[in-house]
């Protein structure tokens, strides 16, 4: 519509065709579909991850390309910002453009009309009716008032018109509509961070990187307490209190000061009967100068609390340093005893383990750990396989393996385990080493089994004993050489065995003995390995002469040796068992300040309004045209709407069959 | 048509009307009455504006006034025989059969489907008696998905106080509300229009939801009731996920209509018509009732992201996070926004108007299901 104008006058400024340009459909419709197309990036590619994590996935290059053009976050990338600022002037434009001729058109009843162009009209009637023009002007101008129109008489020589408007309104919606954008997109403006990106543009602001205690944070990464808006977050545990926020910036964060201090008393989690989490609960406590007392107020999800505008919401939940008493058991020769371990979650510890120095980072305490149960098919039976325990062991080389170890015995098969699992890096799954629970549900068995078949003298003893049997049933007592070789042999099987499990003695077979020979002896030498375990389990259960070995002793003894089999490539010197904890947690609160907010709401009532009226107040429009006609009034009735003209087809006939009836003109009186 | 629109207009003053209307209030009070030491403000505010949407709804649109009766009598049946014991749905005949939320739900998927063939039976052989019982079909299957959700409502209460929760918390409830919502939209225009011709390409789209829903319910047993994580547990869940609903539904309907347009106009013109085609309403109407959907969509869409806003101010901490969800809303509501404006520039209708419907039902579609199915981010409900 705009358009044409624009050809026909082509002599304008340069600032006029650019706010006519601006305020165009044509132009509208292309940044609508622009803005709609940028938006899909951000949603395709995470956003906001830390850095490395990008770094990993597209490589150094790409990595680059893509943070120089803002993609990690690309919500407040620059050219983001520019197209919805056009977005913004375009529709600026364009109420500016049409908002006073949309104003007249609510309230300008047209009473300027030409008979003509009423006979030319799509929707027209006419009818005749005895008696007055000025009667029947105004019988006629009732009625419509009665259906809802305002209405006005004018007269046009020596004729009348009426002239009708309902839903003028309509056009108020457009208005509200495209101001309701406006509105909406300088409210979120001032709740964005676009203040601190021109501060750290300025050099006012630098992003911290480092993960460093607050009070070591510097000045230039911290924002005073003031109006500005901001989103951020804080993690607090229980009994602990701060007063700052950390807001997300790119690959580091600011912090933010509070005018008040948060102090967490109690977090809690409620359960369903199934597992899952019902919900989340931080009690605090806010202490403020201006507050009379402290003021003390239980949040949750969905159920924030808001003080002087900031606003503080039950974001997520972590461990707060929980107090651990930790077992940790030699799997290395020459001890049998534990080491008492008094440790909280998040500190790290240089240990040397035997021979091994290696430093332990306790990374996470779980209470109970609700798990699909592997004994049943369908994965939504769960159980709780109780606390666990996460952690690191690192390595002078900055290698480090995780593990994650069960307080309490698992059950499988009818028999209980300790379960530690293993793994290299945080994407491969845990690989579980299953360590029997002796007959009091302690590790203690196991360990003191191992500690046997580490014990070089106890091992020489047994082989010598095993020895002399084998000469005894061959009748060869006097064969020394024979002796000698069969005591090394066994010895040198176990200490095989205790280093490399099954694996080294496989090996061992299969380089050293001749090819020939191998079919025969490997059986004969897996049979020698295994009496020669079993035999020192059992001096290690100091059976009385008449006892014998019963079933479960056995099954240990069998999952013992499974478990030693497997122990040199679990990867750690030493199985910590969790003996005690007391459990503090922290709350993850988000805290935001968003000055805008409601007049982002107002927007949004106003779009809301806005779109209704729009769509579903038409504007429609009568004019009655009074007219003698010899005896009688010749009325010329027209009608036009702005919108579903299929309905508006209906509504005249009914207009005019209401006009029309004869049956009320007794109340024109 | 004519007459029909006139009865539209003078039915709002008959008897009918204002028993409907009393009706409605009585049901509020009644509820709000028996529920008051549970029902929260906001809920009591729902239930009000519920009343009135239904009150406005069924003045003069008999088929939805009997739609709610029938709807109200089966579920307070079926949550009379059950009773407090759930074990009832299996040992009841009745709840077995029929109006377990289960077995309700099934009946809704086999009348879709059977409402959907028979639609196109009558297109096709110029039956208007075969349309009139798909549009029976229809309002059955419409039924009994509302049933199905009411006695669901009632069944999560069954399993635990604190389990019972609206049904439109996961992937498998709402889509039921979107068969159901898109139905009664079209049953809606069915009436406005009196054209039934166009009701077999509404119910493709139906069948093919109530399709995904039967694979999902028999392959992931996504069924069961589960009960809401934390971040549900709020009062916008059941006004924002309704709105939703109505936006999607009615942006669905102007892609089938937009489908249909599509196949009618090829045809228009060429000397040998096909058979159903001259049964098809004008390619105008067509073009109006698009229009008119992506309208209405577009209107709901807005409120209902406007009361996500709302809602996520609520329990995340702010009403825009640029979370995959409420972006994909956003590209959705940009795409129809940009689609009314090119309605209303010289030139552009019919077809390229229909394209864009019918691609704006693909992105849509994203909005709904691919962005659970491929995106990660806060929306916690409904993954694949
Ligand atoms: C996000 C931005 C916008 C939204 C959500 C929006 C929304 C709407 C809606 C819903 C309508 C009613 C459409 C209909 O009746 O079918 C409308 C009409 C209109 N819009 Fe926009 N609009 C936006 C931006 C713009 C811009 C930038 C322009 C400037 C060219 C514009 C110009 C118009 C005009 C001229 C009308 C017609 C009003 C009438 O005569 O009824 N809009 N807009």
């Amino acid at each position: 519509m705009s358009q044409s104008k624009d050809s026909q006058l082509p002599h304008r400024s340069f600032a006029w065709r650019v706010f006519h340009f601006l305020g165009s459909m044509e132009f509208a419709i292309t940044m609508l579909i622009t803005l709609a197309i940028a938006s899909v990036i951000g949603t395709v590619l995470q956003q906001n991850q830390p850095y490395p994590d990008y770094v990993i996935k597209f490589g150094p290059y790409w990595f680059e390309v893509f943070e120089t053009l803002g993609l990690y976050d690309v919500y407040s990338a620059l050219w983001f910002l520019a197209i919805l600022t056009l977005l913004v002037a375009s529709t600026t434009v364009c109420v500016i453009r049409h908002t006073p001729s949309m104003l007249k058109d609510m309230f300008n009843l047209r009473s300027n009309v030409q008979h003509k162009s009423l006979l030319s009209m799509h929707h027209h009637a006419h009818w005749h009716q005895p008696g007055s023009l000025d009667d029947n002007s105004s019988i006629i101008r009732e009625r419509m008032a009665s259906l809802g129109f305002r209405t006005r008489i004018t007269e046009k020589g020596d004729d009348r018109l009426v002239s009708g408007m309902r839903g003028g309104m309509n056009r108020l919606g457009y208005i509200l509509t495209h101001v309701a954008i406006i509105v909406i997109c300088v409210g979120g403006l001032m709740d964005s961070n676009l203040p601190l990106k021109i501060a750290e543009w300025q050099g006012r602001l630098e992003i911290e990187t480092r993960d460093l205690p607050l009070s070591q944070i510097p000045k230039e990464s911290r924002l005073a307490v003031g109006q500005q808006a901001f989103r951020g977050s804080v993690s607090i545990p229980e009994g602990r209190a701060a007063s700052v926020a950390y807001l997300p910036m790119r690959d580091g964060y600011l912090v933010q000061n509070l005018p008040f201090t948060i102090e967490v008393k109690e977090f809690r989690i409620e359960h369903y009967p199934s597992g899952q989490p019902k919900s989340f609960e931080s009690d605090l406590v806010i202490y403020d100068p201006d507050l009379e007392q402290p003021l003390e107020q239980t949040i949750a999800v969905n159920h924030p609390l808001i003080h002087k505008g900031y606003a503080i919401y039950q974001a997520s939940f972590g461990d707060g340093g929980s107090e651990l008493s930790i077992d940790a058991w030699p799997l290395f020769a020459g001890q049998a005893e534990p080491t008492e371990l008094d440790i909280k979650v998040f500190e790290t510890r240089q240990m040397l383990w035997g021979e091994r120095e290696l430093q332990l980072e306790i990374t996470g305490f779980r209470p109970f750990n609700i798990n699909p149960d592997p004994t049943e098919d369908d994965p939504r039976n769960v159980r709780n396989f109780g606390p666990s325990i996460q952690f690191k062991l690192r390595r002078e080389t900055g290698e480090a393996l995780e593990f994650e170890n069960y307080m309490y015995p698992v059950e499988r098969d009818g028999r209980d385990f300790f379960l530690s699992g293993v793994r290299g890096s945080p994407s491969e799954e845990f690989a579980y080493l299953y360590l029997p629970a002796d007959e009091d549900g302690s590790i203690e068995g196991f360990i003191h089994f191992l500690h046997a078949l580490h014990d070089d003298k106890n091992v020489a003893a047994v082989a010598a004993e095993m020895k002399d049997e084998t000469l005894v049933s061959l009748q060869s007592e006097e064969d020394k050489v024979l002796g000698n070789s069969l005591q090394r042999t066994l010895e040198t099987l176990m200490a095989m065995f205790v280093r490399g499990g099954f694996d080294e003695v496989r090996d061992f077979i299969e380089d050293s003995l001749p090819e020939a020979e191998r079919e025969t002896l490997a059986p004969a030498y897996l049979a020698m390995l295994r009496e020669m375990l079993g035999r020192i389990y059992l001096n290690s259960l100091n059976l009385g002469p008449e006892e014998t070995i019963d079933e479960s002793q056995l099954l240990f003894l069998q999952d013992a040796i499974d478990a030693v089999g497997t122990l040199p490539r679990y990867g750690s010197p030493v199985y910590l068992s969790l003996t005690d904890y007391n459990h503090i947690e922290s709350t993850g609160l988000q805290i935001a300040r968003s000055p805008g907010k409601n007049v982002v709401y107002l927007g949004c009532a106003f779009l809301i309004a806005g779109v209704f009226l729009l769509f579903y107040l038409p504007q429609r429009r009568f004019w009655a045209w009074l007219s003698r006609d010899g005896e009688q009034v010749r009325i010329d009735l027209a009608g036009m709407t702005n919108r579903n003209p299929r309905e508006f087809d209906e509504y005249f006939e009914k207009i005019l069959t209401q006009l029309q009836s004869p049956q009320r003109n007794s109340a024109a009186d | 048509m004519s007459t029909h629109l006139s009865t539209f207009d003078s039915d709002k003053t008959s008897l009918t009307a204002w028993g409907w209307r009393l009706l409605m209030a009585l049901s509020a009070i009644g509820l709000i009455a028996f529920y008051s030491d549970i029902l929260d403000s906001y809920e009591v505010v729902i239930i009000i504006l519920t009343a009135l949407g239904m009150a406005w709804l069924g003045q003069n649109w008999s088929g939805y006034r009997w739609h709610t009766v029938a709807v109200a009598l089966f579920s307070l049946l079926a949550v009379s025989i059950y009773g407090s014991e759930l074990g009832r749905a299996e040992t009841s005949f009745w709840l077995n059969y029929l109006l377990a939320s289960q077995s309700a739900f099934m009946w809704m998927s086999a009348l879709f489907v059977m409402a959907t063939v028979t639609y196109f039976g009558g297109l096709i052989f110029h039956s208007e008696f075969t349309e009139k019982v798909a549009s029976f079909l229809t309002w059955a299957a419409t039924t009994m998905g509302m049933i199905g959700l009411m006695v669901r409502w009632r069944e999560s209460y069954l399993i635990g106080a604190d389990i019972g929760h609206i049904p439109v918390s996961n992937l498998y409830e709402v889509f039921i509300l979107f068969a159901v919502v898109t139905a009664l939209l079209y049953l809606f225009y069915e009436r406005r229009y009196q054209t039934r011709s166009l009701g077999g390409f509404v119910l493709l789209v139906i069948s093919a939801a109530v399709a995904f829903q039967l694979w999902y319910t028999f392959d992931r047993q996504a069924h069961h009731i589960e009960p809401l994580v934390p971040a549900l547990q709020s009062y916008w869940m059941k006004i924002h996920v309704p709105a939703n609903f109505i936006g999607y539904g009615a942006f669905a309907m102007a892609a089938m209509i937009a489908v249909a347009y599509l196949l009618v106009e090829r045809q228009t013109g060429k000397a040998s018509v096909s058979r159903w085609v001259q049964k098809m309403p004008s390619l105008s109407l067509m073009d109006d009732l698009m229009y008119k959907t992506i309208a209405l969509g577009f209107a709901f869409f807005t409120l209902a992201t406007i009361l996500g806003a709302l809602w996520a101010a609520e329990a995340w901490g702010g009403y825009w996070s640029w979370d995959p969800k409420e972006t994909w809303a956003l590209i959705v509501w940009l795409n129809y926004a940009a689609w009314l404006h090119m309605r209303m520039t010289k030139g552009w209708h019919g077809r390229p108007m229909a394209w864009w419907a019918i691609v704006g039902l693909f992105v849509t579609l994203f909005a709904f299901l691919g962005v659970n199915m491929f995106l990660s981010g806060l929306h916690s409900y409904g993954t694949l």
